[in-house]
């Protein structure tokens, strides 16, 4: 019997756990392999919609959905939290008390937000990476009279690199809709020289921050909160003062995987090849999504297109032949949308050769957003996605 | 000249190479918050961009850049953390 473990039931590990059981059914119905999915709460997040909760009137209800119900039955799902990983043994412990054992392990474990790390972050900072935060976002929007607003990064690596951005150009667009924007000032804080990581994405967004009177403060890592002044601080000696903050908390990899030894401290991000998404030089571990050190943007397109690569791997391992060379390589595709604002959105695609070349923005990609919002439940983790990302 | 031939060790080294921008500053930022006034900082780092990035927060910053020591596919950045 040989047995595939997939840790973690997001997007990555839902989609590749499906197309695995795609792959080796034969295998599987003659009782020869299995494929198991382990997640610690049974349910499904489409974590983009969590920004359209804060900007957009998106019911929390409808981004969730019963794991069980979004894996191929070929499938077993366990609910439970994973608590050690045991190489030496291939086998993995969980909360409950059972072992599960492996012969491939595929690690989809994501990131996880740690806003409690920084002092007066939860009492004065919002944000938009939970559902319940981004329901306080939006109260505190809709409270808002006008003053200064902050947008920023508290630190790198983070989930959804545009969001940030997204953030600030629409609540830039609400003010000025609500009648508040000459009352108000938007500040837009990045970690690094430039608005975006990605110099042509930076070209792109930097002109557009300029004509919305969004003023940019680079190199600004955020080193503290000080709730009786209303200010945050930068690392680099920079102050800004607040009426509402709006701060990307600090992320981190799987704890589990740092008291394992598979990923180092402190990030805890796990050493992924970039072509073969192996873990270190592990043959029988793979790594997607959040999970990775990849140099790529934390995002469930990056795990929805690395997800292909791990499923031929590993088929091809469980029926003991060659991976087929076209689909086993990941050549860092990434695709995603990135709102600015007045109905409008544009498109970044790309790979570790090619950077981005957004196109200019138009109502079409805010459109094609949303469009895909509303599908992805449909699409993404049954791995019928391929048509659409043909077409785009 | 090399950051070894330098008068003082480094205090610590991020071999930060096969890492993309912003990795490098990155990790050099989390090395500043973690050591003390007088530490020097040496960042290799193969991405083309560390060169200029670098620098430039070190600048805004208010720490000392040591210098860049170019080498065969990377760089040497050199920080010396003044407050």
């Amino acid at each position: 019997m040989q047995k595939v473990l997939v840790l973690g039931g997001g997007v990555g590990g839902t989609l590749v756990a499906n197309l695995i059981s795609r792959k080796i059914k034969k295998q599987i119905d003659a009782g020869q392999a299995t494929v198991t999915v382990v997640d610690e709460r049974g349910e499904h997040v489409y974590q983009p919609g969590f920004m359209y909760i804060a900007m957009g009137n998106e019911d929390p209800r409808s981004l969730r959905k019963p794991e069980r119900r979004l894996l191929d039955d070929r499938v077993e799902l366990v609910i439970d939290e994973v608590t050690g990983i045991d190489e030496a043994s291939q086998n993995v412990s969980l909360a409950g008390g059972d072992t599960l054992e492996y012969d491939y392990l595929v690690l989809a474990t994501g990131s996880r937000i740690l806003p409690e790390t920084i002092d007066n972050f939860e009492q004065e900072a919002h944000h938009f990476y939970s559902e319940k935060a981004a329901q306080r976002l939006r109260k505190a929007l809709d409270a808002f009279t006008g003053g200064k607003v902050v947008v920023g990064i508290a630190s790198m690596p983070y989930k959804c690199p545009p969001a940030p951005l997204e953030v600030a150009l629409l609540i830039e667009a609400e003010l000025r809709e609500r009648g508040l924007r000459d009352k108000s000032e938007v500040h837009f804080c990045s970690p690094i020289a430039r608005a975006f990581t990605i110099e042509s994405v930076s070209e792109m967004v930097t002109p557009e921050l300029e004509k919305k009177d969004i003023e940019l403060h680079t190199f600004f890592n955020v080193e503290a909160i000080d709730a009786e002044r209303k200010v945050v601080m930068s690392l680099e000696g920079e102050e800004l003062e607040y009426d509402l903050l709006v701060l990307v908390p600090p992320h981190k990899g799987a704890q589990v995987l740092m008291d394992s030894g598979l990923a180092p401290a402190p990030g805890g991000w796990l050493p992924t090849d970039h072509k073969t998404l192996n873990v270190g030089e592990r043959p029988n571990v793979w790594a997607l999504g959040d999970a990775t050190n990849l140099p790529l943007s934390k995002a469930g397109s990056t795990a929805h297109f690395e997800a292909p690569v791990v499923a031929e791997r590993v088929a091809a391992l469980v029926q003991e032949r060659k991976p087929h060379a076209k689909d086993s390589i990941y050549t860092g595709k990434v695709m995603c949308f990135f709102e600015v604002g007045d109905g409008k959105g544009t498109l970044l695609r790309f790979d570790y050769e090619n950077p981005p070349k957004p196109p200019k923005p138009s109502r079409l990609w805010h459109v094609g957003k949303i469009f895909f919002n509303k599908t992805y439940y449909q699409i993404v983790p049954k791995g019928r996605g391929g048509s659409i990302e043909k077409r785009l | 000249m090399t950051a070894l031939e330098l008068e003082t060790t480094p205090t610590t080294t991020i071999d930060a190479r096969g890492s993309f921008c912003p990795g490098p500053l990155m990790e050099l930022i989390r090395a500043i918050r973690e050591g003390a006034v007088g530490d020097t900082l040496a960042v290799i780092s193969s991405d083309n961009g560390s060169k200029t990035d670098i620098p430039a927060w070190v600048e805004k910053a208010g720490h000392r850049l040591v210098g860049v020591f170019p080498h065969e596919g990377y760089d040497e950045i050199v920080v010396e953390k003044l407050k």
